[in-house]
């Protein structure tokens, strides 16, 4: 039988959503066509990405950190609020506001989404509704206390795993609930159509400077591109810009725990069909991950898409590997990574290649007490 | 019993999650005067369920209520009552069991259709289905809706998740003008009734209704025969003449 037509990504992606929801993911995806063909928008856009964001973020060569090739970082950890999430998320709200929506509501797994939904919130003056799991609300107390600074509501999502999987269908029930003011600001290249494809262009802005970049500084290509997948959404902005060259390998790096990709298998969760951990009747497993921005049993279509079709491959790292990553890097470079990228760090030190970008999604600030008790 | 496809009585659907009481539960419901059953085959992660449905689900699941034992579930339900049967669950749940797969193994456990909550119309348009509108949806998919529908549509009275509301829905009088506009099929109203008045206010402006939560909460904290006499004052309350209660 045939899947849902809409933002497919071969067998994978869809609107798996209760039909109250339908309308306004039509809504959205009008308006998304609409800022698309704008060009005012886009000069909005890049204006706030460049005095707001702090882009172009650098790409900086790890020199000590790897000896035995040549790892360039992609700092989206020197974004405002620290971590690659803000480009989707100011995105979004320019979205929101010209669709007339005043109410904003998010999920958070590490909190970087939510700090960044918090902050674009803070900057256009739209209320900001926050769901995160109580566990993770423990892992990553700082961005929680950020957020209350920001001024958003955060909501404590007591039930279940208390992780992002709950924290997201929260945020989708407010959305039901309150959906002609509100504007559900998924944070990650996951959800129904069109949601995917919006947070990949949004964030896509990261492969096209990294292409750029490396070609001005080594005037070749890299050998590989590596990047974190929780649920994906700054690896495939960083996939984005070198999908289309083939003899870049595209390598995303899942928490061994959590490997949607690696050990999952199709299934449906929060509004699409993509490779999930799920059992044989349907029904999701929990993840498991030290890091709360790749604890999440699910991933984006497009990820399941790349992984069947051979143009990407997924590997896993453990909390161990990502630990010891972690802690190279900043007593190498003096960089304190995100525990997520440290995943990615882990594999790409490891890898057959010469030339390798790496995208360094956020900065560990919120991860330090995890560290430390580790 | 009056017959329940007259055109005047006011259809009554009592929602309960899959357990190995609900063989029992059931029948009470039908002689409280449930004229057709929704069985809850529970999903981990339940998008359009308020927090009774979603707790009832969790508590099933632990309780081992997978797939294969819903479906035996529905079979020993289909053994005890003779009306309509519709397992209301998920999209991946068919997904992992198989969309034709599950619809065949359903029908001979005695379902006479399904609801899938999260499933739009447009997908597996060969998936015989009680199709779902909302107070958001357009006129064109009502339509679409009531055309691809198997037997009833169902209306959800708000937007919102499942769960009892204090007050009755202000949008569900809207929906049922625009869909009486594009389609014959019997309406159900659900989502968010839950006493016999709102029942009657819903029902003097649907064809029936649909009570989920607090059928849930009832037959879980009472049992069978505190069922059977909540289903029984739901069932007084649409025959009362329509309009007599709905204004109470």
């Amino acid at each position: 039988m045939k899947t849902a037509e809409l933002g497919l990504y071969g067998p994978y992606g869809g609107r798996y959503v209760p039909e109250t929801l339908v309308p306004a993911l039509d809504e959205l995806e009008r308006g998304w066509r609409e800022v698309a063909d704008d060009p005012g928008f886009r000069t909005e856009l890049e204006g706030l990405q460049r005095t707001y964001v702090g882009r172009p973020t650098p790409l900086y060569h790890a020199e000590r950190l790897a000896t035995d090739k040549r790892i360039y970082l992609k700092r989206e950890d020197l974004c405002h609020t620290g971590a690659h999430k803000i480009n989707n998320a100011l995105g979004q709200a320019l979205v929101a506001r010209r669709l007339g929506k005043t109410r904003i509501v998010a999920e958070t797994g590490a909190g970087q989404h939510g700090v960044a939904a918090a902050t674009v919130c803070a900057r256009f003056g739209l209320e900001c509704v926050v769901f995160m799991g109580s566990e993770d609300m423990r892992r990553q107390r700082p961005n929680v206390e950020r957020m209350h600074l920001l001024g958003a509501h955060v909501r404590s999502v007591e039930f279940g795993t208390k992780t992002l999987k709950e924290a997201t269908s929260e945020a989708i029930r407010d959305w039901i609930t309150n959906v002609e003011t509100t504007h559900y600001m998924i944070g990650s290249c996951v959800g129904p159509h069109p949601y995917p494809e919006i947070v990949r262009e949004l964030q896509s802005v990261i492969g096209r400077e990294a292409r750029a970049q490396i070609l001005d500084v080594e005037a070749r290509l890299p050998d590989a591109v590596v990047a974190c997948v929780g649920g994906g959404s700054n690896a495939i902005g960083l996939f984005a810009g070198f999908v289309d060259d083939r003899d870049v390998r595209l390598v995303g790096v899942e928490a061994a725990g959590a490997a949607s990709l690696g050990t999952g298998r199709p299934g449906v969760l929060h509004g699409s069909r993509s490779s999930l951990l799920a059992d044989e009747d349907g029904q999701i497993a929990d993840a498991h991950s030290i890091s709360a921005g790749l604890d999440y049993p699910g991933v984006g279509p497009e990820h399941a898409f790349l992984r069947d079709s051979g143009r990407a491959q997924y590997e896993p790292a453990t909390d161990e590997e990502a630990l010891a990553a972690f802690r190279l890097l900043t007593e190498r470079e003096g960089i304190i990574p995100a525990l997520e990228p440290a995943h990615a760090l882990a594999r790409a030190l490891e890898l057959d290649a010469e030339l390798v970008v790496v995208g360094l999604s956020g900065r560990g600030d919120k991860d330090l007490a995890m560290v430390l008790d580790s | 019993m009056t017959d329940p496809s007259s055109d005047d009585r006011k259809r009554l659907s009592i929602y309960l999650m899959a357990g190995p009481e609900t063989p029992e539960l059931a029948e009470a419901a039908v002689a409280g005067g449930a004229d057709l059953l929704e069985i809850g085959f529970p999903f981990s992660d339940p998008l359009a369920d308020g927090p009774v449905i979603r707790l009832a689900g969790e508590r099933a699941l632990a309780r081992g209520m997978r797939t294969a034992a819903c479906l035996a579930c529905l079979a020993e339900t289909r053994a005890r009552v003779d009306v309509p049967l519709i397992p209301m669950t998920y999209a991946s749940i068919l997904e992992g069991y198989g969309y034709e797969r599950f619809w065949g193994d359903a029908k001979s456990a005695g379902a006479t259709s399904l609801i899938v909550a999260d499933l739009p119309v447009e997908a597996e348009p060969e998936l015989p289905r009680v199709q779902l509108v909302a107070p958001t949806t357009p006129d064109e998919r009502i339509r679409l809706a009531a055309e691809r529908t198997d037997g009833w549509l169902y209306l959800v009275s708000l937007t919102g998740t499942t769960g009892a509301r204090e007050t009755e829905s202000s949008q569900l009088a809207g929906l049922v003008r625009r869909a009486r506009a594009v389609t014959d099929v019997p309406l159900l109203a659900g989502f968010g009734i839950s006493t016999p008045e709102q029942a009657a206010g819903a029902a003097a402006l649907a064809d029936g209704v649909v009570v989920g939560s607090r059928a849930v909460e009832i037959a879980d904290e009472e049992g069978a025969r505190a069922l059977r006499e909540y289903v029984a004052s739901l069932r007084s309350a649409l025959s009362t003449p329509a309009g007599a209660s709905a204004t109470s």
